[in-house]
């Protein structure tokens, strides 16, 4: 705790709070430079919190809910230090400042592999956090909410109680040792005072020392604490970005290349202009944002504006990609895959003496499409762009990029920028773009002062997305005379979706470096090879690619862990039991995996589903994000040849379980998102355009098709990892597995697909 | 602006209160909701019947309003998400909020719409009913196990207090309504 005591101790210094707010050290994470907005009475203890004189706590967010739940997780971490009245809690997004910057999100994010340390690392790693608190963004992503404000968001917590409390002593007299704190009072012996009583004062003191609880005296942190946003959210009154509601508001419906990369050739403006309830017709040009050129309309409803566009009876300039088809891509990437030239991710003992000593080689060759987010609340903005001043509302992962793409549309400084965040109707990666909120920018321009709300229709959203890359991977395994793994070399090519991202918002430190997320996956595992090499090929592709839950996991998952099943395949050996065997210098895993294994009942008899198919058993473990998940997944075959998926168990190993009942939930959410994909997801490219265009031809899971989920969260002390991605990679390979152990085939290509009967594979 | 612009008077009760509006007889009820009343529970999906986010309650019958004609529900009683009351209704939402059903919250709407349509009609539903009834209701971030425990939960809830009246009794099943469950794929 000295540190830690010496840290807070320089905070305390300069924390007088909003005297002196902008002369604060720019590095601290605790006071910003302007201090949240507060409810009326409402004062600000420092910039996470504020109380008000009914002791109502306003836990400052500086995360974007797209229901992963991390309004309720950060809050109970600040509550948990603060000694507050839980059910006095509230929470409001937090302003655009660089205390909020996502420092994890970045350090995580470098290229090490997370069992290796040493003195250069961790100087790198530091050097990182330094500079993202002076450059860093604000970032929802990364499954990194509650690892980056793990530490920063109980100090303000536990800094705000000192203070809470030093107040209070002085106004009952009382030595500060006598104090303690209880559900938002101030106790002394037989006294007592609540926080909405003395917050006035608490913001006058200065404190100098604070020590936070260890994890054995949590008493919020742990616990399956309701969520804060349920009640709304099932009556209605949550209030996402396409709600937005503001007075004299139009409409705007949007017309884009169907094309990558095309343009407008020909549109009926003024047929378009006479049409009902038309006020006016905007072309669009595009944006490095990498919303598409085209044609809006505006109108008084958003049913006028969209049907107003079949009027512009729009010519395409298909553009130069215009032959373009999923089987070209995918016989590119083959081919690239097939060689061997590519940025080297790691490379451990000596590979090709592997494969000089070998005695049997396993190989082969896996693939994954192109992905859609489909979020439910399709792509929206709504903005009111007056000369001196641009105003944008909208759900977004990034709200500083997205300040960024209005300050540049509109051709205005950044501080002329307002950004009221809404509740997002789900994100999965889709909402760190803000293409949508370019193109909202481009349209509410031509109509200076009136709020313009931009819908995109789900063709729009479909059509239109930043895609999980398509990818393919090579791999192979070299095995002795006895069976010995001696080593495994991937090598996959893809687009680089990272990479690609960040040329779009300008995110500097990743615009020319080697993208993690094309390899993620193959080559940082917790399993103990004697020879590791893991490559990837970038292929340069005009489809415009994007961070999809789990980015780079979520194929390179499904790959590697299918391949490890097909080396214990080669041994016969139990699948779990060769897992287990190269895990053994890997406790967190270990466990992981032998609780999954334990719980779902692994090596038992299974009774035949009701249909009186067999059923067989799947077994996957991945580490994404921190966190160690494995999955066992119970699938039977039906007449139809259709892949059946009765029950996944999943145990899980995330760090300390801030909240059990959210982490469930996650778990629960990626396995479905991810078994969507596995089962049916497919973004096809013909003719140079996508061809799925709403939920009949890109069809999710529906409820008759979902599993029973079953969740086991072990009991970790160490610091909390991601968990709104990490069940997500195993679930696909879990399932192929288990139609491996069913059938003897050997599904390679995602999404997974019967071969026909008597088809030869 | 033209003369063209076809326009028509439709009245309903919405959520218990009369309503008329003059509009285009052809606007979904969904736009019209949403932007000619600022109803805004509602939810936009995929205007095509095919994720069932912005089902209500039209005569008591859970319709998908995206594809429902406003004129469709002239001389109707329409019910949304922010008008939802009695004893189903509060036990299915007592449910949602105990289980903690919603993650991001945009199809709930949707959702408890269906939930409540059901129970209307099957008051111990099945896991097969179940499927049946919310089959057409996608939800992205995976609430089903969580839906079904729900649904199961608010069940129960009535079932121990059998006095309690629906306050409103669907005039047939869901199920009779062709766009309450859209096949998949179709």
């Amino acid at each position: 705790m000295k540190r830690r005591t010496f840290l807070l101790a320089g905070v305390g210094a300069g924390g007088a709070l909003f005297l002196g707010w902008a002369l604060l050290p720019p590095r601290q994470r605790l006071v910003g430079h302007r201090a949240p907005e507060t409810a009326s009475g409402a004062i600000a203890l420092n910039g996470w919190l504020t109380i008000d004189a009914h002791d109502v706590v306003t836990v400052v967010v500086p995360k974007a809910e797209m229901g992963q739940g991390v309004h309720t997780a950060l809050a109970m971490l600040l509550a948990e230090e603060l000694g507050c009245d839980w059910a006095r809690v509230r929470v409001q997004p937090s302003p655009i400042d660089q205390i909020y910057a996502n420092i994890s999100a970045v350090v995580e994010g470098l290229p090490f592999a997370p069992d290796v340390d040493n003195a250069a690392i961790r100087g790198i790693k530091w050097i990182t956090a330094k500079s993202m608190r002076e450059w860093g963004v604000m970032m929802t992503g990364g499954s990194s909410s509650v690892r980056d404000c793990w530490t920063v968001m109980r100090e303000a917590g536990a800094l705000a109680r000192v203070s809470l409390i030093a107040a209070a002593a002085a106004r009952m007299g009382v030595n500060v040792a006598s104090c303690r704190v209880e559900n938002g009072v101030v106790f002394s012996g037989s006294r007592q005072m609540r926080f909405g009583e003395v917050v006035q004062e608490a913001a006058q003191h200065r404190p100098s020392r604070v020590t936070l609880k260890s994890t054995a005296d949590f008493t919020l942190i742990g616990t399956a604490a309701r969520r804060l946003d349920s009640a709304a959210k099932s009556r209605g009154e949550a209030t996402f970005g396409i709600d937005v509601l503001l007075p004299q508001m139009r409409y705007a419906a949007v017309s884009m290349s169907p094309t990558f990369g095309g343009t407008v050739a020909r549109a009926d403006l003024a047929a378009a202009q006479r049409m009902p309830g038309v006020r006016a017709v905007v072309p669009l040009s595009g944006s490095e944002y990498g919303d598409a050129p085209g044609v809006a309309v505006i109108a008084d409803s958003w049913w006028q504006a969209r049907q107003a566009l079949p009027a512009l009876a729009i010519t395409w300039n298909p553009g130069p990609h215009a032959a373009l088809s999923s089987e070209a891509i995918m016989k590119q990437l083959h081919a690239t895959a097939a060689g061997t030239e590519g940025f080297t991710f790691r490379s451990l003992g000596s590979i090709n003496d592997a494969f000089e000593n070998a005695a049997h080689v396993v190989d082969a060759t896996y693939d994954a499409p192109y992905l859609a987010h489909a979020t439910m609340e399709p792509m929206n903005a709504t903005v009111r762009m007056s000369r001196d001043q641009v105003e944008l509302w909208t759900g977004t992962q990034v709200p500083q990029f997205a300040r960024d793409a209005m300050a540049r549309i509109a051709g205005v400084p950044d501080d002329r920028v307002i950004v009221h965040e809404q509740l997002l109707g789900g994100g999965f990666g889709r909402r760190l773009d803000v293409d949508y909120i370019a193109q909202a920018a481009a349209i509410g321009k031509a109509m200076p002062d009136v709020p313009i709300q931009v819908i995109w229709s789900r063709e729009d959203d479909m059509q239109h997305d930043f895609y999980r890359p398509a990818a393919v991977s090579h791999l192979r395994a070299a095995l002795d005379a006895n069976g010995q793994l001696l080593g495994i070399s991937a090598h996959s090519a893809s687009q680089a979706p990272f990479k690609r991202y960040s040329q779009r918002v300008n995110f500097v430190f990743a615009k020319f470096t080697p993208d993690r997320t094309t390899a993620e996956g193959s080559w940082d595992q917790p399993y103990e090879v004697p020879a590791l090499h893991a490559s990837h090929a970038e292929v340069d592709l005009p489809v415009p690619v994007g961070s999809w839950r789990s980015v780079g996991h979520s194929h390179q998952g499904f790959f590697f862990e299918s391949f490890i099943d097909e080396i214990a395949a080669s041994r016969n050996q139990d699948p779990a039991a060769f897992r287990a065997l190269l895990l053994q210098r890997h406790p967190r895993a270990s466990a992981v995996l032998q609780l999954a294994a334990e719980k779902s009942g692994w090596g038992q008899p299974l009774p035949p589903a009701e249909d009186g198919q067999p059923r067989a058993r799947g077994i996957a473990l991945h580490w994404s994000f921190g966190t160690v998940v494995a999955e066992v997944a119970e699938v039977s075959i039906s007449v139809d040849r259709r892949i059946r998926v009765h029950r996944i168990v999943a145990a899980v190993d995330c760090g300390v379980p801030v909240n059990p009942n959210i982490i469930t939930q996650q778990v629960e959410s990626a396995i479905i998102y991810g078994l969507s994909a596995a089962l049916s997801g497919e973004i096809r490219i013909k003719d140079g355009a996508v061809q799925q265009r709403n939920f009949d031809s890109y069809a999710p899971l529906r409820i008759a098709e979902c599993p029973v989920i079953e969740t086991h969260i072990i009991p970790s002390p160490h610091m909390p990892s991601g968990i709104g991605e990490p069940a997500l990679p195993p679930v696909a390979p879990a399932v192929a597995n288990a139609v491996f152990a069913l059938t003897g085939l050997r599904l390679r290509s995602l999404p997974l697909r019967l071969p026909a009967p008597g088809a030869v594979t | 602006m033209t003369d063209s612009v076809r326009s028509a008077t439709v009245s309903f009760q919405l959520n218990g209160a009369p309503v008329t509006l003059s509009i285009d007889p052809t606007t979904p009820l969904l736009w019209a909701l949403r932007n000619t009343l600022g109803s805004t529970g509602t939810k936009f999906g995929c205007g095509a019947a095919l994720c069932g986010a912005c089902t209500v309650h039209v005569d008591g019958v859970a319709l998908r309003a995206c594809v429902t004609p406003v004129s469709a529900i002239d001389g109707k009683r329409l019910t949304t998400i922010e008008g939802l009351s009695g004893s189903i209704a509060e036990a299915v939402q007592s449910a949602w909020i105990a289980l903690d059903v919603p993650q991001c919250g945009y199809c709930q709407s949707g959702q408890i719409m269906s939930a409540v349509a059901l129970l209307a009609v099957t008051r111990v539903p099945t896991d097969a009913e179940i499927d049946q009834a919310m089959q057409g209701n996608i939800c992205r971030c995976g609430t089903y196990p969580r839906i079904r425990a729900g649904i199961h939960q608010a069940a129960e809830t009535l079932r121990a207090s059998p006095t309690a009246s629906p306050a409103a009794s669907p005039a047939a099943s869901p199920a009779a309504s062709p766009s309450a469950r859209p096949a998949r794929g179709a």
